[in-house]
């Protein structure tokens, strides 16, 4: 069995922006992505999701990592400075590369 | 007769425990669940009303609402922008904010009235529908101006297709069809079961408004005093302007609240897209930590005896 590396792109952020960002993504070249909901705490308090505004979700991709950077870039340029959200990448080994 | 509404105690229950951090939270689909049920019940309950009424004569009231519903923006900006020296996105935010109506507001005031025997215009709902919008428009152009960049695409959807205006609006327009026979069937969930939706709606509302507490203490004394100051000036002008409509005691009392209540479901989840520079935080701590609860416990009796008097020397 063959394992090939891909990455896997995580998004914590506000569910205001789940539409907005589901179709950036897209755009992007993320060929899918998984939602689900989350709260925490972060440096913009705590995002308990006791109701839509304070709601957090959880985004991730699993893509190449040419794609998982420019959609980093993408992201930190447009919602960095006035949502809440945080962005990391890791490294994931997939079975069937030419679905990622 | 207690001087409160039962429904206001539910209120009461939530801040007290949210205050307290009592370990209680209703879960967030449940909360979606009440709001969809409150806007859908408010809406066919004006709709039904609304099969009765010809539009033509509601016209001339309904285009002084929505005046009223872009001056009062346009109003609260300068006071926000210069009084309280706010960042232009937040002042316009803010504005927005209180240009635009609380459903759950105006549902304890009706629920108020009917408690007291009060009689209203039961399309008041429609008015309810139009006052949501012109506030996002206004306070998307005070943030933005118009440009280029003006997202115009963006606010038409946010105005049209919010969760609580489709609500409202479907809700007004199927009880319109269906008139009062044919709702009959629904009558037991949306309206018998009303004031038990209000009240766990309000006891969430507590919680949430006790969670503003803490933006509150940061954010200082001026949100306060707007927070009270704005729903009473607005609230007089309001109730000025239902009595000039010609509008009953109960009918002013109710456009009164809702030219005094600001919007915490449309408004915020419109600016958080629109103008995303402008701090959520500063425009719902003023809005549910400060005016919804004031206007619960003190503004919605306040409006009523002003009303009332308008009615005494107006004739």
């Amino acid at each position: 069995m063959t394992l090939e590396h891909r990455k896997l792109l995580t998004i914590v952020t506000e569910a205001a922006l789940e539409h907005e960002l589901v179709r950036e993504l897209e755009r992007l070249g993320a060929h899918g992505y998984t939602v689900t909901d989350a709260r925490g705490k972060g440096d913009r308090g705590i995002r308990n999701a006791g109701w839509n505004l304070s709601a957090n979700i959880r985004l991730e991709v699993v893509c190449t990592a040419d794609t998982a950077h420019a959609i980093a870039a993408a992201l930190r340029g447009r919602y960095y400075d006035n949502y809440a959200m945080i962005l990391f990448i890791g490294d994931v080994e997939v079975l069937r590369p030419e679905k990622f | 007769m207690s001087a409160l509404d039962p429904v206001v105690l539910f209120f009461l229950l939530g801040l007290a425990a949210g205050l307290l951090r009592a370990d209680l939270r209703l879960p967030p689909a449940i909360y979606e669940f009440l709001t969809i049920l409150l806007l859908l019940a408010i809406g066919l309950k004006g709709g039904v009303e609304l099969a009765n009424q010809s539009l033509a004569a509601l016209l001339p009231q309904m285009t002084a609402v929505v005046l009223m519903g872009i001056l009062l923006p346009l109003a609260a900006y300068p006071v926000l922008r210069f009084a309280g020296r706010l960042a232009r996105a937040d002042a316009a935010s803010i504005a927005a904010h209180y240009g635009s109506v609380s459903v759950g507001t105006y549902a304890v005031a009706a629920a108020y009235l009917t408690y007291r025997q009060v009689a209203f215009e039961e399309y008041m709902p429609v008015f309810l529908v139009l006052l949501e919008m012109p506030a996002i428009v206004v306070g998307i152009l005070l943030a933005r101006g118009i440009d280029r960049d003006t997202p115009w695409r963006l606010m038409t959807h946010e105005v049209l297709l919010g969760k609580s205006i489709v609500l409202l609006f479907g809700g007004l327009l199927i009880g319109w069809a269906a008139g009062p026979e044919g709702i009959k069937p629904v009558e037991g969930l949306f309206f018998d079961l009303f004031k038990g939706v209000l009240a766990l709606f309000l006891l969430e509302m507590g919680l949430i408004a006790a969670g503003q507490v803490g933006s509150l203490r940061r954010h200082g004394l001026f949100l306060i005093v707007f927070g009270i100051a704005m729903p009473l000036v607005a609230g007089a002008l309001g109730a000025g302007l239902g009595w000039m409509l010609g509008l009953s005691m109960g009918g002013t009392t109710l456009l009164a609240t809702l030219a005094a209540s600001a919007s915490y479901i449309a408004v915020p989840a419109a600016m958080r897209l629109s103008v995303p520079e402008a701090n959520p935080t500063l425009s719902l701590a003023a809005s549910l930590g400060v005016t919804f609860p004031f206007n619960i416990l003190a503004g919605i009796p306040l409006y009523h005896w002003l009303a009332e008097h308008i009615h005494r020397l107006g004739g």
